[in-house]
């Protein structure tokens, strides 16, 4: 009896599971993204509002914090912020590079409760840009975000975080 | 019985020279023949578990008191590390290929493996994997100290540079179990004897071919994942960097994807092994053969969907949270049936316990405690009391240690003498048996108390009001690591010599392995046999 193709059918199965690990990493984006689990939220620019529930008010917190190691201060000007649904709001951003060296900054941004994340709609934002920092330099960064009229009922505060890394090696070692 | 014995003999003559295996170390190097590479899968599987046992004597000596004594921590986690990979890898599996390889073929009435040539190869690549990761340890730095989970970023971010070493070693040994279940599926999809259909399969050899499609499913998602650990840390790519844009909690459901039905593939072919001897020693037939069958492919499937509760913790979302309650949950039903079949086909039955009946009774008791302690875990809110402390530690080493290796040593114990034609030492291998029961029970069940109480796993030091209960875990653990010694005599006094035995070893014993003289010919079936 030939072996051959149930072989050929059990090595197509091993290869194609192989490329399906892969294939998981972005399943799982679209996964987060379509359910808003995961509190990761959109690295995109988000469309304008288009109307505003002006009956809810929303309690917008922000947090910052340096990956262990990175060498940036980072931190918003209002600890936190009271918005309506759909109205349009800029908080500002100080960030400094603490360091004596050139860097690189890339700040990732999650919200909490996680559900929330999909109704948080960044229209610009220093994490949409890999941020280069020279040696000492400051610099005010913008966000300009609106949430979402169709937020949950139940949610009435949430925060967004901002963890920063310094990608300074990753970006020497992609070139 | 003579008679058979010599039949096989002047077969054997009748063939040309390379019927005949070659002399001295070349005869193992190249041999194709499926029984030669059972036999060496199984000592390779035998060095490895008391290699991986020294580290848990290494581990447990340390915790013997609160404090850090004996090793440096950062030594520990190696320790904890590769004990994890070398028993699941290196022991566990092995052994139960080598089980197949020797069993499969006599049991479906096939001359030998379907694809020799690729049995040498997987089994021969397999000692450079464990030769890699060994070495590892004695590099500079050391080797992989993150949990045999190798969780990013603790894999990537905070792993020295031999983890290298660890991904190929984790390659090679994907690829090798890839290729043995490729040869195991082929063998019975198309070498069965003539007449042997599906539903007369024996259950040993219907476990190993759905372990089989599990190990062709899981294995390469495992070897994705070591992929992405080593693009993350050598190539810049952020698979599971935050930073890039990637999530370390993606990490852990890729790896998970594949280290639930992992757990599974090393305790399905145990399946088998008990299904095999209980109605041997019950002289009695299997209780419910067909819903065994369901079963196990019930287990099988359900066991891609219930990954997750390994990361209750991780803050996934309610709903999350109660489809992998749920789901795992689930599973206890098909594996009730079958610790239900079990005890049916014992009842009534005129039972006696030889040593093979010992080891599965013990099986069947403390493989379903280990059950009982799985289900506690999978109780979602629970589980954020009991994850990644000693509770943890108790439930998978009752389901593997008294589950999978308790079945691999009932296996060993009832085909030893069809493979050397000798009787073991029957008063040494019930001491080995009587001795590893008690002190397995001394080791592990104490680890559910300290658990419960707050112990965390993998540190190597802990709070003062552990310490007695770990001086005694520690005592049941050299206690059971020393019996096990006892294991390896009775296998080489075995394999020298002993009583001989008929071709049937056991009276109640069914199956066309019986047929065959003892010791199994070098050549079996090569006409293939008449199935009733
Ligand atoms: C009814 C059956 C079972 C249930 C409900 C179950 C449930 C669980 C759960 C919920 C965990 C995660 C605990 C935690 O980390 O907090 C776990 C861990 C584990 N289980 Fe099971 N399990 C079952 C059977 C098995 C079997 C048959 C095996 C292997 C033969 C096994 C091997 C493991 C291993 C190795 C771990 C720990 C992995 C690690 O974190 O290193 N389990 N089990
Ligand atoms: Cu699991």
């Amino acid at each position: 009896m030939s072996h051959a193709p149930l072989l050929k059918r059990l090595v197509v199965i091993c290869v194609g599971m192989f490329a399906f690990a892969f294939a998981l990493v972005p399943l799982y984006d679209v996964f987060c993204d379509v359910t808003g689990l995961n509190g990761k939220p959109s690295l995109e620019q988000a469309k304008q509002s288009t109307s505003v529930n002006e009956a809810r008010e929303i309690d917008v917190s922000f947090t910052t914090h340096a990956q262990s190691g990175a060498p940036f201060e980072v931190q918003s000007h209002e600890y936190s912020v009271v918005v309506k649904p759909g109205a349009m709001r800029e908080v500002l951003f100080r960030a400094k590079n603490t360091s004596n060296e050139d860097k690189v900054m890339q700040a990732v941004p999650s919200v909490s409760p996680g559900k929330a994340a999909k109704y948080l709609h960044k229209i610009a934002c220093f994490c949409f840009d890999q941020q280069p920092l020279k040696a000492g330099e400051e610099v005010e960064f913008k966000l300009l975000f609106y949430v979402d009229t169709q937020l949950p009922e139940d949610v009435e505060e949430l925060t967004l975080s901002y963890t920063v890394f310094d990608i300074s090696r990753q970006i020497v070692a992609s070139n | 019985m003579s008679s058979v014995t010599e039949q096989q003999h002047d077969q054997a003559a009748h063939h040309d020279g390379h019927h005949h295996p070659a002399k001295g170390f070349k005869r193992w190097l190249y041999t194709t023949n499926h029984k030669d590479i059972g036999s060496l899968y199984l000592i390779f599987s035998l060095t490895m578990f008391l290699i991986g046992g020294a580290m848990a004597m290494v581990i447990r000596a340390e915790l013997f008191q609160p404090g850090l004594q004996l090793v440096e921590p950062h030594f520990f986690n190696q320790m904890t590390t590769v004990h994890g990979l070398i028993m699941v890898f290196g022991a566990v599996m092995p052994a139960f290929t080598g089980l197949a390889n020797w069993m499969v073929p006599l049991m479906i009435g096939a001359p030998d493996m379907a694809l020799p040539r690729m049995n040498n190869w997987s089994f021969w690549i397999l000692p450079f994997a464990f030769i890699i990761l060994l070495a590892s340890l004695f590099m500079p730095g050391g080797g992989p100290a993150f949990g045999w989970t190798f969780y990013a970023p603790l894999s990537t971010t905070y792993s020295n540079d031999n983890t290298a070493l660890f991904v190929f070693a984790v390659h090679i040994m994907g690829i090798s179990s890839i290729m043995g279940a490729i040869n195991v599926i082929v063998t019975i999809v198309n070498l069965r004897a003539p007449g042997m259909t599906w539903m007369k399969l024996p259950l040993f050899v219907w476990t190993w071919l759905i372990t089989a499609f599990l190990l062709i499913a899981v294995m390469p998602v495992l070897a994705g994942a070591v992929t992405m650990v080593l693009t993350d840390k050598y190539f810049a790519t952020s698979f599971f960097d935050a930073a890039g844009g990637g999530d370390p909690v993606m990490f852990q459901h890729i790896f998970w994807f594949f280290g639930h039905p992992e757990v599974y593939i090393m305790i399905l072919p145990a399946f088998g092994i008990i299904s095999t001897i209980v109605p041997t020693f019950s002289r009695k037939k299997l209780f419910g053969y067909a819903s065994m069958v369901y079963a196990t492919s019930s287990i099988a499937l359900l066991s891609f969907i219930v990954w997750a509760h390994h990361m209750f913790t991780t803050g996934m979302p309610v709903a999350g949270e109660l489809f992998f309650m749920y789901a795992t949950m689930l599973i206890s039903v098909p594996t009730g049936v079958k610790v239900f079949n079990w005890v049916a086909t014992m009842w009534r039955g005129s039972i006696s316990f030889e040593v093979p009946m010992l080891f599965s009774i013990a099986f069947i008791v403390l493989f379903t405690l280990g059950g009982f302690s799985g289900l506690m875990l999978a109780i979602t809110p629970a589980d954020f009391q009991y994850h990644d402390t000693y509770f943890v530690v108790a439930h998978f080493h009752y389901v593997l240690v008294t589950g999978a290796i308790f079945s691999i040593m009932a296996g060993a114990y009832y085909w030893l003498p069809k493979w050397t034609g000798n009787m073991f030492n029957i008063t040494l291998a019930k001491w080995h048996f009587w001795l590893s029961l008690v002190s397995v029970n001394v080791l592990f069940f104490p680890m559910h108390f300290v658990g419960l109480a707050g112990m965390p796993r993998r540190i190597p030091d802990y709070a003062l009001q552990f310490a007695d209960f770990n001086a005694i875990i520690s005592i049941g653990g050299f206690a059971f690591g020393l019996s096990q010694l006892l294991f390896v005599v009775v296998v080489f006094k075995c394999a020298r010599g002993g009583d001989k035995v008929p071709a049937k070893v056991w009276d109640g014993a069914e199956g066309l392995e019986w047929e065959v003289a003892s010791p199994a010919p070098y050549h079996t079936f090569e006409t293939p046999p008449e199935i009733k």
